[in-house]
C-alpha cells in the first residue's frame, strides 16, 4: 500500500490497472475523459487502449474483447451512453466471459452536458447492476468490486460516479503493482448458442436475468459498501436519511455540525436495490429523507419496500418537495434539507453578503485566436442580408452562439445538426440551410447525416470546422489526426511502425458520400473565406466548406497584434464584431490589444476599416 | 487541525498549479488532503475556483459556505463572489486588478475592480490586497502572479505549510532556470510590504 494524490478519474483508471483490466475503449466526455487517459498513461504495453470513432463503436470493441475472456472497461460521459445503448441493451441478454465495466460519468447540474439523465435509472432499464462511488477512494476500490461481480455473473456492469467524484482530488491508499491482478484470456471460444443473439436465447437470457437480479438484491444486502451509519448509541431519534454518491459526503458533513444524529443509509449499488439492507434500516423510522442528485431511485425503491413490507415510514425526498427536482446539490444545499426534515434552526451566515456589489457574469468565450471564430464571422458576413439557418453541433463552437458572434441557431446533440438543418430546409426552401460540425464529431456522428442528405437531395451547406483536434475534451486524437492513442499518450512517438494509423481525409470521405463541391479554405484569410462562402452556398444539392486551422491551444504563439493610436478611430467595430477575449479597452477608453492573450491571428485586422491594427 | 481554503480567479490565471502547490507540500508533511476544481467549458474565461481541505476526517472536497479559513483570489470580482464562503475572522488575500469579461464590453456587466477591493475592505479584516500586475513586472513575468498571491497567503500564516515546502513542491515541477524567479515571487509581498 501507498498513498497518492489522485484525481477521480485517474483513482478509477488505477483501479482498473489493479483489477488486471485487458482493454480499455472510450469516447471522449467531459467528465469522463481522463479515466482512459490515464490508463494510457500507465499503460505498460501489455493492455489495449483505444479512442474510438464514437462510443457504439467502443461499446462493441469492449464486448468482443470481453467475449474472449479479456477484462475490459468502457469509457463515456452520460450522454454517450445514449450512443452505446443499442449495443448494450442487447449485450445485457447475451452476457460477457471476461469481466466488464461500463464506466459512464454523469453530470448533475449539468455543468458540462446537455442532459440531466441518470445512469442509475438506465442501469434498471438495462437490467444491469450499478455501482455508485461516493469519494475517491471508495471509486478506487468500487471498481475493482465491479470487475469481480461483473465476471462472477458473467454480466456487463456499470460503474457510474458523477462530476464531483470524478474531477475531486484526494490522498488515497493505492495498492502496490505487485498486488495487482493479472487476467489472462482464454480465447473465444465459438458457440452460436452463447453469441448469437435470436428470439429464443433472449426470453431464456430475459428469465436468468431477472433471477440474478432478485438474487442481487440479498447478495448486494451484503456488500460493505451499501452501509448503514447508525446513529451512536441511545440515540432516540426515529428519523434517517438515505443518500449516495457525492451527496452522501455532504450528509457526513452536514450531521458533524448538526446537533441531532439520525442514522443513515449509504446505497452504492441502486441497482439491484440492496432490499434486505433497507427493510433494516427502514425498521422503526417514522421518516426518511432522500438525499439524491438527478432522479429519485433511492426514494422510488425505498417508497416500494416500505409498500411491499406494509411499513409506516414516510419516504420524502424529491417527490415530496423535500429536495430539489433538479440541478447539483450541495453541502449547503443538503445542509439545509436536513434542517428542515430534524427542525433544527440554523445559524445565519458569518459574513453578511447581502449587500454585496452587482458581479459581472462570465460566459464561457472561444479562446484569443480561435479558429473558430473567424469561420463563424467569414459565413455571417458572406450570408448577411439573406435568410440563413446555421445549426451547430457540440464541441467548442457550440460557443459560437454567444453574442457578438450569435451564429448558432441549433444545437441538440452529436451530429444532429446536419440532419436538423436538412429537416427545416425541407419545409422551407427559400433558406440558406447550413450546419456546422467539428473534425472529431464528423467522425464520431456527421458522416451518415451526409450521406442522408445526398440521398434525400437536400439542400445544404457542411461547414467542417477542422481544427485536428477534439479540443472541447482536452485535445485527444480522432481518426483524421492519423494519430492513435497508445502513440499519442507516448508523446507522439511512434513506437513501432504498426502505430501509425493513415489519416482518414475528410474531403476524400465527402467526396466518396458523392459531393462534388468539397473546398477547402483557411478561415484566417478571411477574404477569400467569405467568397468561398458565397459560391458555395449559392450552388444547388449538398456542398461542403472545409475550414481548416489547428486548435489556437496547441500552437506556440509567435507573434501578437497592436493597436496603433494614431490611425485607431476607436470605433470599437473590432470589439463589437469579434467578441476576442484579446481585444479590450484601456483605461482611457481606448481599444488596445491584451498581450497575454492575442496569438497573432489577425482576425482584428482583416475588420479594422481604418487598417489600424498591424502585427507587433 | 483542519483547513478549508478556496481558491478562485478567471480561466487561465493558474489557480489549478496554484492549489496543487499547497496541496502537495501538504501531502509531503503527511496531511491528507481533498480538493476539487473547475476542468471542462467553464474553463474558457469563465469564473474558475479550486477548493482545498487539510486535515482529519474529510468527507468532501466541497467547502460549505461560511467555513474557508482562507480565500486567495486571483481577480477581485471573484473574490467577491466567493465571500459568502469564509468564515467568522478568516483571511483574505486577493489580487486588485480586475480581468474583465469580454461581455463587459457589449453588456451592461462592467464594473470596477476598485469598488470590489472596497467592499472586501469593508467586510473583511485580515485582507492582504497585492497589486499583481505592478508585482508581476517588478518579478519579472506575468505567469508569476499565481505564486505571489501564494507568497502572501502563506504569509497570513493560514495555511500549514512554509515557503520552504513550497519551494520544493516548486522545485519537483518547474525547469531549475524558472526557480530564482518564482522564489522572488514567493517572497515578493513580505519584502514590499504590500
Amino acid at each position: 500500500m501507498k498513498t497518492k494524490f489522485l484525481m477521480g478519474n485517474e483513482a478509477i483508471a488505477m483501479g482498473a490497472l489493479a483489477a488486471g483490466v485487458n482493454v480499455v475503449s472510450g469516447y471522449p466526455g467531459t467528465p469522463s475523459t481522463e479515466v482512459l487517459e490515464t490508463v494510457a498513461k500507465n499503460n505498460k504495453g501489455d493492455i489495449y487502449v483505444e479512442w474510438s470513432v464514437n462510443e457504439k463503436a467502443a461499446m462493441e470493441l469492449a464486448a468482443g474483447a470481453a467475449y474472449t475472456g479479456a477484462r475490459t472497461m468502457v469509457t463515456m460521459k452520460q450522454v454517450g451512453l445514449n450512443v452505446a445503448s443499442d449495443p448494450l441493451m442487447s449485450l445485457a441478454y447475451l452476457g460477457v466471459k471476461g469481466g466488464m465495466v461500463v464506466m459512464v460519468a454523469d453530470d448533475p447540474g449539468p455543468i458540462s452536458s446537455q442532459t440531466e439523465q441518470d445512469t442509475r435509472t438506465f442501469a434498471e432499464f438495462a437490467k444491469l447492476p450499478c455501482f455508485d462511488p461516493s469519494s475517491v477512494q471508495e471509486a478506487y476500490e468500487m471498481i475493482q468490486d465491479a470487475f469481480e461481480y461483473s465476471e462472477k455473473y458473467n454480466t456487463p456492469v456499470f460503474f457510474r460516479p458523477t462530476t464531483r467524484v470524478c474531477h475531486a482530488y484526494a490522498s488515497i491508499d493505492v495498492k502496490d503493482e505487485a498486488d495487482y491482478k493479472v487476467n489472462q484470456p482464454e480465447g473465444f471460444v465459438k458457440d452460436t448458442s452463447k453469441w448469437v443473439i435470436f428470439p429464443r436465447t433472449t426470453y431464456l437470457a430475459h428469465l436468468r436475468m431477472e433471477e440474478r437480479n432478485t438474487e442481487l438484491k440479498g447478495i448486494f444486502s451484503e456488500y460493505g459498501k451499501n452501509q448503514i451509519i447508525p446513529s451512536g448509541a441511545g440515540s432516540e431519534c426515529k428519523k434517517g436519511i438515505a443518500s449516495h454518491g457525492i451527496s452522501f459526503s455532504y450528509v457526513s458533513e452536514s450531521l458533524e455540525t448538526l446537533p441531532q444524529k439520525p442514522d443513515v443509509l449509504k446505497v452504492a449499488t441502486p441497482f439491484p436495490f440492496p432490499e434486505q439492507l433497507a427493510l433494516k434500516f427502514l425498521e422503526g423510522k417514522d421518516e426518511v429523507l432522500c438525499v439524491e442528485e438527478l432522479d429519485p431511485v433511492i426514494e422510488k425503491a425505498l417508497t416500494y419496500v416500505c409498500g411491499k413490507y406494509h411499513l409506516p415510514v414516510k419516504i420524502r425526498g424529491k417527490f415530496t418537495g423535500d429536495v430539489v427536482a433538479a440541478g447539483e446539490n450541495t453541502c449547503d444545499s443538503v445542509k439545509e434539507s436536513i434542517a428542515k426534515f430534524l427542525e433544527i434552526e440554523l445559524p445565519k451566515a458569518s459574513v453578511d453578503t447581502s449587500d454585496m456589489p452587482k458581479l459581472p457574469v462570465r460566459p464561457p468565450v472561444l479562446c484569443a485566436g480561435c479558429p473558430h471564430r473567424a469561420s463563424f464571422y467569414a459565413v455571417k458576413q458572406a450570408m448577411k442580408g439573406k435568410k440563413s439557418l446555421f445549426c451547430g453541433d457540440i464541441g467548442c463552437y457550440t460557443l459560437g452562439n454567444a453574442m457578438p458572434l450569435d451564429m448558432v441557431d441549433t444545437c441538440l446533440c452529436m451530429g444532429a445538426g446536419v440532419n436538423i438543418t436538412q429537416g427545416i430546409g425541407h419545409l422551407e426552401p427559400d433558406t440558406n440551410c447550413f450546419a456546422f460540425v467539428g473534425d472529431s464529431t464528423f467522425f464520431a456522428a456527421a458522416i451518415t447525416g451526409v450521406v442522408n442528405a445526398m440521398y434525400n437531395q437536400a439542400n445544404m451547406t457542411l461547414i467542417v470546422l477542422d481544427n485536428s483536434t477534439t479540443a472541447m475534451t482536452g485535445h485527444q486524437p480522432h481518426p483524421g489526426t492519423g494519430v492513435r492513442m497508445m502513440e499519442f499518450a507516448n508523446g507522439n512517438r511512434p513506437v513501432k511502425p504498426e502505430d501509425i494509423a493513415n489519416k482518414i481525409n475528410i474531403e476524400q470521405v465527402l467526396r466518396g458520400i458523392g459531393l462534388t463541391t468539397v473546398e477547402t479554405v483557411n478561415p484566417l484569410e478571411l477574404d477569400k473565406a467569405i467568397e468561398t462562402v458565397a459560391r458555395v452556398a449559392a450552388e444547388d444539392g449538398v456542398k461542403a466548406i472545409i475550414f481548416k486551422s489547428p486548435c489556437i491551444a496547441l500552437c506556440k504563439k509567435e507573434k501578437v497584434a497592436t493597436v496603433n493610436k494614431e490611425k485607431c478611430v476607436n470605433c470599437k467595430k473590432c470589439i463589437r464584431e469579434l467578441g476576442c477575449p484579446a481585444l479590450v479597452t484601456d483605461e482611457e477608453g481606448h481599444v488596445t490589444v491584451d498581450v497575454s492573450q492575442c496569438t497573432g491571428c489577425m482576425l482584428c485586422s482583416s475588420v479594422c476599416p481604418v487598417d489600424a491594427i498591424a502585427l507587433k | 487541525m483542519n483547513k478549508n481554503i478556496v481558491l478562485c480567479g478567471v480561466g487561465g490565471q493558474g489557480t489549478v498549479l496554484a492549489s496543487k502547490l499547497i496541496a502537495q507540500s501538504a501531502m509531503e508533511k503527511q496531511i491528507p488532503v481533498m480538493s476539487a476544481e473547475t476542468i471542462g467549458m467553464a474553463q474558457k474565461g469563465g469564473s474558475v475556483f479550486s477548493y482545498l481541505r487539510m486535515g482529519d476526517n474529510l468527507h468532501t472536497p466541497m467547502i460549505p459556505k461560511g467555513s474557508a479559513d482562507l480565500i486567495i483570489g486571483f481577480e477581485p470580482a471573484e473574490t467577491v463572489k466567493m465571500l459568502p464562503y469564509l468564515k467568522e475572522g478568516g483571511s483574505v488575500v486577493v489580487n486588485s486588478c480586475a480581468t474583465k469579461p469580454v461581455t463587459a464590453m457589449l453588456s451592461e456587466s462592467d464594473y470596477e475592480g476598485d469598488e470590489m477591493i472596497a467592499y472586501l475592505q469593508k467586510k473583511v479584516k485580515n485582507l492582504t490586497v497585492v497589486d499583481c500586475n505592478k508585482a508581476s513586472v517588478e518579478v519579472g513575468s506575468p505567469k508569476v502572479v499565481n505564486v505571489i498571491l501564494l507568497g502572501a497567503a502563506i504569509d497570513t500564516g493560514e495555511l500549514p505549510i512554509s515557503k520552504e515546502d513550497i519551494k520544493k513542491a516548486l522545485a519537483s515541477r518547474l525547469k531549475p532556470q524558472l526557480l530564482d524567479m518564482n522564489y522572488k515571487a514567493l517572497d515578493y509581498v513580505a519584502m514590499t510590504g504590500k
